[in-house]
């Protein structure tokens, strides 16, 4: 992703000096627009940053402070972050989220690679058929099938209250997970994947040997967004772990943290900060993965 | 490359040839071994508890006493009686109109702006992309303490600048603006996706469209649109599917804003204020996990369904490179 589209504006050839009028109209026209542009980013970043900044000051307020309207804090309460990781429950919630989000993930990437090269490099009757249905409960809302699977996982198997009925689906693949890496092994040449069988490789060396190691990037793009689906997943723990604090994750936890806080927006917003910040961590740890990811969602079809 | 050609070639050859009919079963197992993750997943996760939707649908349960059979007494009951689907279905197809459409101008917009700047593209592109990074509940949340009516930092500079202070996620009128721009700042993934879109743009057209001596706005309307518009139709379809999910931010934020949160004991109004924020999917919640209606909520899973298939067909047909196997 690069955006040198064309050379800064001129500086150079300013220097140079001089040159006709038309010229000289051209450049300043080049300078207005840089003006112009550069200053509606800055406004735009406002917009974007602004939130977050509030939301920081406010976190490191005193409890009186952040009940009054004043934006900038007196004292710098680091404190504040401390009381929200010492809250009885907070480091049950985070267990719980990795667990989920990290189970979930290697579950869902392992189980949809196979599916994915299959619906990519094979050919078989019913290929179209299985690809319509992969989008089909890609684009499905959860709620659709969420009563009966309630109803599966709480009365025959009796695991309500706990993270197990959103975990072990992942085991059986994921649509979204299938659908963008069959997308990924599309682009892989199948001079690759035929000059491996003529050297003797099956289907699942071929996968393993060849694809996998191609298909890098896009893996490590899927588990991201997998990883971020389950962390910033809240609809999921509340219908199965809401009866069981035990089995709360991060975002389901934050809802009752600020029931319990209910004046103290500075803890809130300290409980707040402090579920963003992994994520924006690890978004920078992997920005290329994350960006080729999304291009990969939709643009290439 | 249509895939019955090559699947109805294959028996045809190996017909009578044992040899060749053993090597199409292995090929047919072999192929059904990689795809059974799914076809497990398929069956167990979609097929049944969809087939289960329309049972009981018709059926009156609580969860408790055996259903029984009520033939369309659901269907009559959420069309009728039931106070929350009506607004929760006009709350939907708002959000729809106003929400989808100017998180895509917005996001063309924001993608516009960054493929143009010549200092720190790199750094502005990082700051938009960031926000919608933010878990929905925590970036709900925010909003919710940002915007409110009392103490609020927004409400705080608007009262400087001598400007009016809405109520925002208080007050029916401005609860879904007030989600339309929390939808807003989370705009990082259409930027990206137009951002990609517009740099394929090939440069000779501008340069063709400015010797005929067009202007930034014919350029955009006659060079841009046309060739991005596939990507403004992808935005949109996906984010009316993704409308039609709408679940977490409406519901955290009328939790938040109503200063009522499980645990409490008091009942939580959903769609507060005023069912302002009630959305389709809230109401599955509602009706099955409040209520203990079952029957009532398949109904209402039902429709969800029906709405969701009639637009993901729509962008199966329009986009069918997701379908195509170029390989």
């Amino acid at each position: 992703m690069t955006t040198t589209l064309t050379p800064a504006p001129s500086a150079v050839r300013t220097a140079r000096g001089g040159g006709s009028a038309a010229r000289r109209g051209a450049r300043r026209r080049a300078a207005l627009e840089w003006i112009a542009v550069h200053s509606l980013a800055v406004a735009a970043a406002l917009f974007f940053l602004l939130p977050f900044v509030f939301v920081f000051l406010t976190a490191v307020m005193t409890d009186d402070q952040a009940l009054t309207r004043e934006l900038w804090p007196h004292t710098w309460e680091w404190g504040n972050f401390a009381t929200v990781w010492n809250t009885p429950g907070f480091l049950t919630w985070w267990r719980n989220t990795l667990l989920y989000a990290g189970l979930g993930t290697v579950l869902a990437v392992a189980s949809s690679i196979p599916v994915a090269y299959a619906l990519a490099k094979f050919r078989f009757r019913g290929r179209g058929l299985a690809m319509m249905l992969v989008i089909a409960t890609m684009m499905l809302p959860p709620q659709v099938v969420v009563v009966p699977m309630y109803l599966f996982w709480a009365k025959q198997l009796d695991l309500a209250g706990t993270l197990w009925p959103l975990i072990v689906p992942f085991a059986f693949g994921n649509a979204f997970t299938i659908f963008l890496l069959r997308q990924f092994m599309l682009t892989i040449p199948k001079e690759y994947t035929e000059a491996a069988k003529i050297d003797g490789c099956g289907e699942f060396r071929t996968m393993v040997r060849i694809v996998l190691p191609m298909a890098r990037p896009a893996i490590a793009a899927v588990a991201l967004f997998h990883f971020f689906y389950c962390w910033n997943d809240y609809f999921g723990p509340q219908i199965y772990a809401s009866e069981n604090p035990a089995a709360w994750t991060l975002s389901y936890g934050l809802e009752s943290f600020k029931g319990a806080h209910q004046t103290d927006w500075n803890l809130t917003m300290a409980a707040t900060v402090m579920i963003m910040a992994p994520v924006i961590v690890v978004f920078f740890l992997a920005q290329k993965a994350f960006v080729e990811g999304v291009t990969l969602t939709g643009v290439k079809g | 490359m249509t895939t019955a050609h090559s699947a109805a070639a294959r028996p045809r050859a190996g017909r009578g040839d044992p040899a060749l009919r053993a090597k199409h079963v292995r090929q047919r197992l072999r192929t059904a071994a990689f795809l059974s993750p799914w076809l497990i997943g398929f069956g167990v996760f979609f097929a049944y508890p969809l087939v289960s939707t329309v049972y009981f649908s018709f059926m009156k349960y609580d969860g408790f006493t055996a259903p029984t059979w009520v033939g369309l007494k659901n269907w009559s009951y959420v069309l009728g009686d039931y106070p929350f689907f009506w607004p929760a279905l006009g709350n939907t197809l708002w959000l729809i109109a106003v929400m989808v459409s100017l998180r895509v101008v917005f996001g063309l917009g924001i993608g516009l702006l960054v493929t143009r700047l010549r200092t720190g593209g790199g750094l502005f592109r990082t700051l938009f992309y960031l926000p919608y990074l933010a878990p929905p509940v925590a970036a709900t949340m925010s909003f919710v303490f940002l915007l409110n009516p009392g103490t609020g930092p927004a409400n705080t500079v608007l009262a400087a600048l001598g400007l009016p202070e809405p109520g925002w996620f208080n007050d029916p009128s401005w609860s879904k603006p007030s989600l339309t721009i929390l939808a807003l700042w989370c705009v990082g993934d259409l930027m990206v996706i137009f951002m990609a879109a517009l740099l394929d743009v090939p440069k000779e057209q501008y340069e063709a469209a400015e010797l005929d001596g067009a202007g930034p706005w014919q350029r955009f309307r006659y060079v841009t649109l046309p060739n991005i518009s596939p990507i403004v139709l992808f935005a949109v379809v996906t984010g009316i599917i993704a409308t039609m999910q709408y679940y977490t931010e409406p519901i955290v934020a009328a939790k938040v804003a109503s200063g009522v949160i499980g645990g409490s004991g008091q009942q939580f109004e959903p769609g507060y204020p005023d069912r302002s924020t009630l959305t389709v999917p809230q109401i599955v919640y509602n009706l099955g996990f409040q209520r203990f209606d079952t029957g009532a909520a398949c109904v209402v899973a039902l429709v969800l369904f029906a709405l969701a298939m009639v637009f993901t067909a729509f962008l199966m047909r329009r986009r069918s490179g997701f379908l195509s196997a170029e390989d």
